[in-house]
């Protein structure tokens, strides 16, 4: 593997050899006082950050760090990008200092595989626009597989602004890769067009089942092995998608009476950042069907595996 | 996992390209011998037998079995997964990662004994030796293999030996158990290379 842009071409095989290295990961660094492996010494990882975050920075920084990468962390605001510099300019630059691998995120989608394509340096996609966030769809696929064993015919509900989340499309190819049936709920005006042809395709039998479409949570919750609410993403709508912040909430917000619909086994995530009371109530997340702070740390290990999987191997003839 | 090519599965036995160098009733043999070595070099100290996946783990189950049979201190048995540690990453495809296990009580002051089924560079024994000291400070740490197949190129050498086989370099030496392989064996065949 030599980049990791997104998660619809990823072979279930490469799928499942990420999720147990990083299973592996996590294991291996259990309970040990100094969490330090040196399988990445003399390697150097950069973020380039063009859009705000808390926990993919800090998560990869972590990754990095606890595998004896160096790491360089660089946002668009206090960098040249500030000054107008291109990213394909910044880009050259940072590979010409010796970076071993750019970690980026940027509002444009596709930036990620424009960069891949101008630089020598491995790329890990952190999010591009509304396009795709190829780890936080492994994280979420290594939490589920710890809570419900395996994918394989488990029925994921993903709820909310399902058109402005990369999150949701990551997701989705890489659920169904690995076996999972994709169930959508959403205003439709949160939808984005076409929908309901993910997951099939020219080798529709192969990638498994496609994606179903709702409006109504209260139906859906009852059949559900897990439920993943997304962010409302307020700083990419320009313009009304919903009448009001309030009527979204009593429509689409996982309530406690909600949290009751659910199966015993059922699992919640939320990728974050959350705003409780909008999409997701207090009492929800704080209860032990959420495995929220479980994605977080989970976070740590799926990125130590990636880059694992990128830098610790001998290159491969481009 | 030994060596770079010290180990692996090597085909269907009795291929003209290959033969057998030692049998199951010798590998069991062997293995015996070694425990009561073990427990006359070390009792009544107990150890702690830690396997180096993926053929040393079967084999330190063997003989902490073993050790147990013939009257020694009951042995404790770990899982080591050297594959982080090791000094030849960059030069072969992603290596996929094993489990570690080790006693919940901890290596501090305990004789660990190191197993593997073949010894060949030493590489992986001085990555085993690295990744040791990040879970603890055994007292002294020792060194059993089934196989000592030579070319060494660390200063390492074992303390137990179940057999050695001088080799050269382009053969390859597998050991096959029943628990990964289905059999007992001990097979050489010419390298591909």
């Amino acid at each position: 593997m030599r980049h990791l842009l997104t998660t619809t071409d990823l072979p279930r095989e490469t799928v499942t050899a990420l999720l147990d290295t990083a299973e592996a990961l996590k294991q291996a660094l259990l309970g040990r006082e100094v969490r330090k492996l040196p399988t990445l010494r003399g390697r150097t990882v950069v973020t380039l950050f063009y859009e705000n975050s808390t926990r993919t920075r800090a998560s990869f920084e972590i990754a990095g760090k606890w595998m004896s990468a160096d790491v360089v962390n660089i946002s668009a605001s206090g960098s040249s990008v500030a000054k107008g510099e291109s990213l394909r300019d910044t880009a050259l630059t940072l590979a010409a200092m010796g970076a071993d691998c750019v970690v980026i995120r940027h509002p444009a989608s596709g930036a990620a595989h424009r960069l891949a394509s101008w630089v020598s340096t491995h790329v890990i996609n952190a999010g591009d626009g509304t396009h795709q966030h190829p780890t936080q769809a492994l994280l979420d696929a290594a939490t589920l597989r710890e809570r419900l064993g395996t994918l394989n015919g488990r029925i994921v509900t993903i709820v909310g602004d399902v058109l402005h989340s990369r999150v949701a499309r990551s997701n989705i190819e890489l659920l169904i890769t690995l076996g999972a049936r994709i169930h959508l709920v959403a205003p439709p005006t949160l939808l984005p067009w076409g929908v309901q042809n993910w997951g099939k395709g020219p080798n529709r039998e192969e990638r498994g089942w496609p994606v179903t479409v709702g409006h109504d949570l209260d139906t859906a919750l009852p059949g559900t092995d897990a439920v993943m609410m997304l962010r409302v993403q307020a700083e990419r709508m320009h313009g009304g998608f919903f009448p009001s912040a309030r009527e979204y909430s009593i429509s689409y917000g996982l309530t406690e009476a909600r949290l009751r619909l659910l199966p015993e086994h059922a699992v919640v995530l939320h990728p974050g950042p959350m705003l409780r009371g909008m999409e997701i109530a207090h009492s929800v997340v704080d209860s032990p069907r959420a495995a929220i702070a479980e994605q977080v740390r989970n976070g740590v290990h799926v990125r130590m595996a990636v880059l694992y999987h990128l830098l610790a191997a001998q290159e491969e003839q481009a | 996992m030994s060596s770079p090519s010290g180990t692996g599965a090597v085909g269907e036995a009795g291929s003209p390209r290959q033969r057998e160098l030692l049998s199951a009733a010798e590998v069991a043999r062997i293995i015996a011998r070694m425990a009561h070595q073990v427990i006359e070099r070390t009792a009544p100290e107990p150890v702690m037998l830690i396997g180096i996946p993926t053929r040393g783990v079967p084999l330190a189950r063997r003989l902490a079995d073993r050790i147990r049979e013939f009257g020694g201190t009951r042995p404790s048995v770990g899982i080591l997964d050297v594959t982080l540690y090791r000094d030849d990453l960059r030069r072969r495809p992603t290596r996929p990662l094993q489990a570690t296990e080790l006693p919940a009580h901890g290596l501090d002051d305990a004789l660990v004994v190191l197993v593997d089924d073949v010894l060949y560079s030493g590489r992986t024994v001085a990555a085993a030796l690295d990744a040791l000291r990040e879970y603890g400070r055994p007292r002294a740490v020792q060194l059993a293999v089934l196989v000592d197949r030579g070319h060494r190129e660390l200063p390492i050498r074992a303390d137990y030996v179940g057999k050695n086989l001088p080799t050269s370099r382009n053969e390859e030496v597998g050991v096959l158990l029943i628990e990964t392989d289905g059999t007992d064996a001990v097979m050489i065949r010419r390298s591909q290379r």
